[in-house]
């Protein structure tokens, strides 16, 4: 699977875009993947605040459920309502669909989150435990 | 012993294949200086004929053959026979909770029937059978207010049954949330005033009974609007079960939590019972508790299926809506019976009884003293005031074998010389008409001072 | 349905749940007009129910079925036959303790004077039940080695709810609630729900190599902010902390106490006694060791044993021994934790549980202990060829397995489990607990004899052979059911959770969207 260069990752295997001042999250193809079929995203609402490595949310799916961390610090400006009805979206496509957008406090926190290879090999290095 | 399928050879074949001469080399994991080495000092096993008249000896210790007036939470009704000839099949009563859907669908869409019952009693969207009880189901029902809301202010209905609210306040001691009281007005109902005076923008929710204890039904319609206005929720709490079949359900409320008790389900000294959380359609996610839902199976046949259970403890552990685990499936079932035995036009009838057999002892009794709240609606408990005293007064009823209303002076000592009475479907005109005879005796011992 | 292939090995003597009904829900069986009911003529005035409520009559009619009798007994009946039950074969559940629920204590239950007295019942009336209390209360006391006990919890839970609220309100007499609760990784999930219900931070201990209580990680974790450490014992992986001594010192020396979740309770009892080995509180399931009925998923029962200084805590009201030599409810317990549920407890199972003691007595209590505890070991010595052991620790009353020799061929523990079914039995526990990744967990119980035993044994050595030469079987499995593989993910995106046929009193389903 090929992990978008463009994004950057953390080791609670969420992404992020940033586009100028707004960071875009979601979870990687991995997550899906060990999650199955996911049933219910739990999101907050735009303009609670978020910060850097802290839980912000969580995934469901039929058997498990796992916390989202926030790979930025800031505030959110938009919520993905695709997935309240179709959260099955993320299955599909994980890293399109979106969870939600925040606005940034500080764009420069990104240099410090795994690049697409950094991500690739930790997740190598996890499955092959 | 007669329930251990094993002869003594067999056990010991099987320690020899296991390779260890005797019982006592698989217990060594035990240090020492803790395994027991007497007999535990409890009484000496007992053939079943033994077991019996110990019990039976028991019973006969118990109240019998005295007719009652007692209600307050929980209610004498007709348990129909077919109830327990069902319930104690060994499928129902030995089988676990339904993880394994395939082999239990018995379990599951029996609680699927519960569930439709239920929302079409009570007016709500979802419900599930997992609470202990009335009281702990209004505890977690104003748990899953807090939770919900995020505020952490929480009225109660000084009218709530005593016990509830006793349950309440050790939940909520250590949720960071608190609990206010509301007082009730002179018509026995929430006094909307002091409500109104009371919700602020930081309420969760506001907790009523309804019937209330007082059996006095709340004025519904009204409680929301005020609760609502404020963003608070409105959680309804039903003690008595067969009042649904006659008074208006609570349509108003977010949460609605009932003890199903009546609904088949044995006195039994207290328990076990059954309690009920209803809600809308929108608080799904954080409703507490066991919940079974319709799906397909691979061949598109409907199946039925516990669902959402990432909400419970055994997913989320220390996230979880809840620490609760066991249901009350098999008195669920009971319920499930008894509603589809009463049916559509039975539960309505049969509430109809009782509030007839209600206002005929109130009538009665209330001749011979005072019976308070009498401005508002009630179901089939009322309160009665008399010049004796209740102690006096009941045990003289005792002497003619009545247990009379209960004594109220231990949780609204404001009212005086006050007692509860219950009449049910089951309650008698000739008990009532005896019971109405001894409280005369002494009111009019006293007029004629 | 789907028929049974070619490669299927099964045995002829297992009872299967009946396949062939097709029982539709009751309301779809309704119609109206017809009854199940008759009430007796009423022998008072009729009432007008809109003169008398008003504004509070209720005017729809709430859809409910319209049943005969017979109709209601052919429908629950038929629903039974697709369950399976303890009284059909075996559960080898861990830690559920699925024993034989013996039938006199249903009698007994319903015996008049018990099932029929109300709780508000005058106490010179109801001096049976309190008897019956206290017996069984005196009873539980002596089989934990405890000084003082509350039968008021209707579940483990619960039960475990009430111990950690004790514990706080012990610690707080003290003058420091203090804040964590430390739970090895091996627990039951109401654990650490239950610790932060009650205002805890969790803190995981992670198990050392033998699957128990890491004693020098323990000594580093346990200050004085430290409440108690959450403790099964036996663990859930069946093995004894043999270090328990140890445990009990490490948390008595910084002040915290040592709670005991006696689920496992199947493994002690007239073996040993959880107070004699450093245990301050601990809860019983009566629904497990004790013997009172699943019944599909509860009641249950989960009274609160604990040590003398700690029964300054327990909930009100209780059963004591008055001058007058009678006995009596009293609230009489200043610093008590308060009630945890309206009235005394779930009686009807203090009258199950006790007639259990009673048709065991001390021998017939410490033999079921120990069958229970052959048995498990039984089952791993006929099975340790083929499934591995995670840890070589000795078992108790259950035995732990994983999938990993399974798992090579694509099999996970949830496939083998489904397989057994075609086999007759109740999968074991799956998944559990988490720190055996792919764990089959099993516990017989003593209620199993050696031809189920060998039943069972011969059926999972069948499916260990099926995973290497047809693993397919058991990954489509089950094969002889009523109902196959059910569609969870779908239950969960879009439920369904009643029955969709016209609403009544024309209040609309709310389908909003779910904003909370």
């Amino acid at each position: 699977m090929a992990y978008p260069e463009k994004y950057k990752y953390t080791r609670e295997h969420e992404w992020v875009e940033v586009n100028g001042k707004v960071g875009i999250i979601g979870i990687t193809d991995y997550a899906q993947n060990s999650l199955g079929d996911i049933v219910f995203v739990d999101a907050p609402k735009v303009d609670t605040k978020v910060e850097k490595g802290a839980v912000f949310g969580s995934v469901e799916s039929v058997k498990a459920v796992s916390d989202l961390y926030s790979p930025v610090t800031g505030t959110v400006t938009e919520v993905n309502e695709d997935l309240k009805a179709s959260p099955e979206k993320i299955n599909s496509d994980a890293h399109g669909a979106w969870i939600i957008k925040v606005g940034l406090s500080d764009p420069a926190e990104v240099e410090s989150l795994l690049t697409a290879a950094d991500y690739e090999k930790f997740i190598a290095e996890e499955t092959g435990k | 012993m007669r329930y251990l399928p094993k002869s003594d050879a067999e056990r010991a074949a099987m320690l020899e294949e296991i390779g260890v001469s005797s019982i006592d080399d698989l217990f060594t994991a035990i240090p020492e200086e803790y395994r027991l080495k007497r007999d535990l000092r409890v009484p000496r096993q007992m053939a079943e004929s033994e077991i019996i008249d110990y019990f039976k000896t028991a019973a006969e210790k118990n109240a019998k053959v005295y007719s009652s007036f007692l209600g307050a939470g929980a209610y004498r009704h007709y348990r129909p026979v077919v109830i327990d000839s069902l319930v104690q099949r060994g499928e129902f009563l030995t089988s676990y909770t339904p993880y394994q859907a395939e082999i239990t669908q018995g379990t599951l869409q029996a609680i699927f029937e519960f569930q439709t019952m239920i929302c079409e009693l009570t007016g709500m969207d979802i419900a599930n059978a997992s609470m202990y009880d009335g009281s702990t189901g209004a505890a977690e029902a104003v748990m899953m207010a807090v939770r919900v809301t995020g505020r952490d202010n929480v009225l109660v209905a000084r009218t709530v049954h005593p016990e509830y609210r006793d349950v309440m306040h050790t939940y909520a001691q250590h949720q960071g949330h608190d609990a206010n009281e509301v007082t009730y007005g002179q018509d026995g109902r929430i006094d909307l005033a002091a409500l109104d005076q009371a919700v602020t923008e930081e309420t969760a929710c506001v907790l009523v009974q309804s019937p209330n204890f007082f059996g006095v039904i709340e004025d519904i319609p009204s409680i929301a609007e005020i609760a609502h206005k404020k963003g608070a929720l409105l959680i309804v709490s039903i003690a008595e079960a067969v009042s649904l079949g006659i008074v208006r359900p609570p349509v108003e409320a977010d949460i609605v939590s009932m003890e199903a008790q009546s609904f088949g389900v044995a006195l039994s000294y207290g328990g076990p019972y059954c309690g009920v959380l209803a809600a809308k359609e929108k608080y799904l996610r954080q409703m507490p508790g066991r919940l079974v839902g319709e799906t397909k199976d691979t061949e598109g046949r409907r199946g039925f299926v516990l669902t959402l259970s990432t909400r419970e403890q055994h997913i989320r552990r220390e996230k979880a809506t809840s620490n609760i685990c066991t249901n009350q499936a098999l008195v669920a079932l009971m319920a499930t019976i008894f509603m589809t035995v009463y049916g559509k036009q039975g539960i309505r009838e049969l509430a109809l009884q009782n509030l007839a057999k209600a206002k005929y002892a109130s009538d009665k009794l209330g001749s011979h003293g005072t019976l308070m709240f009498s401005r508002a609606p009630r179901f089939h408990e009322f309160v009665l005031q008399t010049e004796e005293p209740p102690k006096r007064l009941n045990a003289r009823l005792m002497e003619n074998k009545i247990i009379g209303g209960l004594d109220l002076r231990r949780w609204y000592p404001e009212l005086h010389n006050a007692t509860l009475w219950c009449a049910t479907e089951l309650t008698t005109r000739e008990q009532i008409d005896a019971a109405a005879a001894i409280v005369a005796e002494i009111s009019v011992a006293s007029a004629a001072r | 349905m789907a028929t049974m292939t070619s490669g299927f090995v099964g045995t002829t003597r297992k009872v299967t749940p009946h396949i062939t009904q097709n029982e539709p829900l009751s309301f779809e069986k309704s119609s109206p007009g017809k009854k199940g009911y008759k009430l007796a003529p009423l022998d008072v005035p009729e009432v007008d129910a809109s003169a008398l409520l008003g504004g509070t009559v209720r005017e729809d009619e709430p859809t409910l079925p319209e049943l005969s009798e017979i109709e209601i007994i052919r429908h629950f009946t038929r629903l039974s036959t697709w369950n399976y039950a303890i009284d059909l074969g075996m559960y080898p559940l861990g830690s559920c303790t699925m024993k034989y629920n013996p039938r006199v204590n249903e009698f007994v239950s319903r015996l008049e004077g018990i099932a029929e007295a109300h709780p508000y019942q005058p106490e010179r009336l109801s001096r049976g039940a309190m008897v019956i209390i206290k017996l069984l209360k005196d009873c539980l006391i002596e089989i934990t080695g405890m000084d003082a006990i509350t039968l008021q919890p209707a579940a483990g839970a619960h039960g475990e709810f009430t111990g950690m609220l004790m514990t706080r309100a012990y610690h707080t007499s003290k003058g420091n609630p203090r804040k964590t609760v430390i739970i090895p990784d091996s627990a039951h999930g109401t654990n650490p729900a239950t610790a932060a219900a009650c205002g805890y931070q969790v803190v995981n201990l992670k198990s050392n190599a033998q699957g128990g209580v890491d004693v020098a990680a323990l000594e580093k974790m346990v200050n004085e902010e430290t409440a108690a450490l959450m403790l099964t014992n036996p663990s859930t992986l069946g093995v004894f902390e043999a270090q328990i001594h140890k445990i009990a010192d490490v948390l008595h020396q910084k002040g915290a106490l040592l709670y005991m979740d006696g689920a496992n309770m199947n493994a002690l009892v007239g073996k040993t006694r959880p107070g004699d080995f450093g245990v301050d509180v601990m809860h019983l399931n009566l629904h497990k060791t004790f013997s009172t009925p699943h019944g599909g998923g509860g009641p249950g029962c989960g009274p609160v044993a604990c040590k003398q200084f700690l029964e300054p805590f327990l909930p009100v009201p209780f059963v004591m021994l008055g001058e007058d030599g009678l006995l009596h409810w009293s609230s009489d317990r200043p610093h008590t934790v308060g009630r945890v549920r309206m009235f005394y407890g779930n009686f009807g199972m203090f009258v199950r549980a006790l007639a259990y003691i009673l048709a065991n007595g001390p021998d017939g209590l410490r033999q079921t202990t120990e069958d229970a505890v052959l048995n498990a070991n039984y089952i791993r010595k006929n099975l340790e060829d083929l499934y591995e052991l995670p840890y070589d620790t000795p078992s108790m009353h259950e035995v732990v397995f994983s999938d990993r020799r399974q798992a090579k061929n694509g099999i996970k523990t949830g496939d083998i489990a489904k397989r057994l079914i075609d086999y007759g039995f109740h999968p074991y526990t799956t998944s559990f607990p988490l720190i055996v990744p792919g764990a089959l967990m099993i516990e017989p119980t003593e209620s199993e004899s050696r031809e189920e035993l060998d039943l069972f044994v011969d059926a999972m050595r069948q499916i260990a052979r099926e995973a290497e030469e047809n693993p397919q079987l058991i990954t489509t499995a089950p094969h002889s059911t009523r109902i196959s593989r059910l569609d969870e993910t779908t239950a969960a995106r879009k439920p369904v959770l009643r029955w969709q046929g016209a609403p009544a009193h024309g209040v609309e389903v709310d389908t909003a969207a779910k904003e909370w």
